[in-house]
């Protein structure tokens, strides 16, 4: 007589602390053993592609901070080098290092939430204090320069809103100098500590073949060992301009995913004083009436200011027909914009290339015959925002 | 808009002949657009040796409604090894809206095709399991469709005054009729 073998079918969310949003888990079990793993999407799902067709280039900014709401100057640098490609316009350096500093700075944020959230869900809960309080300090800097913690709306067609200012680099400096010590702290907490060690090491294996395949992107692929990151193989806004290493992992298990992104954090701090060092004088903004708005002093001298100015906030721009596809590297992968533009005011098609997206596609290949409880530490790892997914 | 054609456009237009439609580089993105039944040919004859596309970033597409071809299928490639994006889309008529599908090329294609069949209701032939992704299972109609209007949906709280239909006009298109 055989045993008959029988599996348990349970959901896992959408209401689930671990999931870091409404995402749904139907998990197949065998004992503890996961089966099969088939994610649910889409609870979060804003419709925000139609929402943009429907909206002038400009006031789609605002749109698309929501989208990755943990790294959302990096979604507005997507959105605005693609329609700076589609018009063909120049950023001024100036503007393109504020980018690169605020751009870094907001990875950092990105990669303390992802790893308060991990504390959390390994009950390493005093973690998410700490990461909360330094992610304070960079939403502070990010209050001072663009008057919002989050959603910025700072960056522009054609460069940024406004200068930096006065205080802004010596605050900055103030935080980055705090936060290697900060760093060393949560990595004697935990790089070496048993329990993180056991619960990461060998968990969630993506392998390179598989990471390929599946399109993941960002600290996710890098932790399989491939190092491919958007700022050094195809770079923008001046990353060449900037010494800094792209952290591998080996396994492309849990573990590695970990190392790679404390590494990152501190790879950004170096691009940040880099980048704080060298800025360059002049405009924040560029001097093409057609796509930026006039500063304000030229609006009661010159008619043909408040001609552009009008025509600008009435209408907005009109970008030459054709499509363009323009990438960034978000703190979770390759975040891109394609655009399709008829030469009318508003985009006919806008594409967001949700990092977030690809890299759930690669978690059931990563949860399959493990754990139950290693799902966890697998959602966490793959570090997903479900604004991004569902878009 | 005449910029040369890169290597590996030069090897897809010998490669598949006759059934490479256009050829592009607008802003210095390699395109090419191919007829539907050779996209999965295409697809599978660069991720290979020499040219290694291996990387599927992005599957879309988008609807140039009211004109026909209706639908524009665009698959975004990348080659890690020759630091590389390739372009490759297909055009397809709105009455037979159905493209090759590309899972057994790229696994990734998978999730990427549900949320094309989803939004626009482009069917993808032998795809595994093409269900709906980002919307209810029970959603009638295909959202990102230029005919499909961009309404409100009514909620229901004390003292709101539902919009419906939206107030926000589609710029193309007839209105969708209310139930």
């Amino acid at each position: 007589m055989t045993l008959a073998r029988e599996t348990l079918t349970i959901n896992m969310g959408p209401q689930h602390p671990s999931t870091h949003g409404v995402l749904r888990l139907v998990l197949e079990l065998e004992g503890e053993v996961i089966a099969s793993c088939q994610p649910v999407i889409g609870y979060l799902h804003t419709g925000i592609e139609k929402e943009m067709e429907n909206r002038t280039y400009h006031q789609n900014i605002a749109l698309v901070d929501r989208i990755e709401y943990l790294s959302s100057y990096h979604e507005e640098l997507a959105y605005c080098m693609a329609v700076e490609k589609l018009l063909g316009v120049e950023v001024p350096k100036r503007a393109q290092y504020i980018r690169v500093i605020l751009c870094e700075l907001n990875r950092i944020a990105s990669h303390l939430v992802w790893l308060g959230t991990t504390g959390i869900d390994l009950n390493v809960s005093s973690l998410l204090m700490y990461c909360f309080r330094d992610r304070e300090r960079i939403l502070e800097l990010s209050e001072m320069v663009s008057g919002q913690r989050m959603m910025p709306g700072y960056f522009r067609i054609g460069g940024v809103a406004a200068d930096l200012p006065e205080e802004f680099p010596s605050a900055a400096r103030r935080f980055l100098e705090e936060f290697p010590r900060r760093l060393d702290e949560y990595e004697a907490m935990l790089t070496d500590n048993l329990i993180w060690r056991r619960r990461h090491e060998g968990v969630a294996v993506l392998s390179r073949e598989d990471a390929l395949a599946y399109g993941v992107t960002g600290p996710t692929l890098r932790g399989s060992g491939i190092p491919y990151d958007v700022r050094k193989a195809f770079p923008y806004s001046s990353y060449d301009e900037f010494e800094f290493d792209i952290p591998t992992g080996e396994h492309g298990d849990a573990y590695d995913r970990y190392r790679v992104r404390m590494e990152e954090m501190r790879q950004s701090r170096r691009i940040v004083l880099q980048a704080l060092d060298r800025l360059p004088d002049g405009p924040v903004l560029t001097p093409d009436r057609k796509v930026a708005l006039p500063p304000r002093a030229e609006l009661v001298r010159s008619m043909e200011a408040v001609i552009h100015q009008f025509k600008l906030v009435s209408e907005g721009l009109h970008p030459p027909k054709g499509e363009v596809y323009a990438a960034v590297e978000s703190p979770r992968g390759e975040k891109g914009y394609y655009i399709v533009s008829d030469g009318s005011n508003r985009p006919v098609r806008v594409r967001v290339r949700a990092p977030s997206f690809s890299n759930l596609q690669a978690l059931p290949t990563m949860v399959r015959g493990g754990m139950l409880a290693d799902v966890v530490v697998a959602i966490a790892s793959i570090d997903i925002v479900l604004g991004d997914v569902d878009r | 808009m005449t910029a040369p054609l890169t290597p590996v456009q030069e090897f897809l237009v010998e490669r598949l002949g006759e059934t490479v439609v256009e050829a592009h580089a607008f802003r210095g993105d390699a395109t090419l657009v191919v007829a539907r039944e050779r996209v999965v040919d295409a697809l599978r004859a660069v991720r290979d040796e020499p040219w290694r596309f291996e990387v599927l970033v992005d599957l879309t597409a988008w609807d140039r409604y009211p004109a026909e071809p209706r639908f524009e299928v665009v698959y975004h490639l990348l080659s890690l090894k020759r630091r590389e994006r390739l372009r490759i889309k297909t055009r397809i008529p709105g009455h037979d809206p159905t493209v090759p599908s590309a899972v057994s090329v790229f696994a990734g294609a998978n999730w990427f095709e549900r949320e094309v069949w989803d939004l626009f209701g482009i069917r993808f032939a032998g795809h595994p399991n093409l269900t709906r992704i980002l919307m209810p299972d029970d959603w009638e109609g295909h959202p990102l469709r230029r005919d499909f209007p961009l309404t409100e949906e009514p909620v229901e709280f004390h003292g709101h005054v539902p919009k419906v239909p939206s107030q926000i006009v589609p710029r193309v298109g007839p209105v969708r009729e209310d139930p």
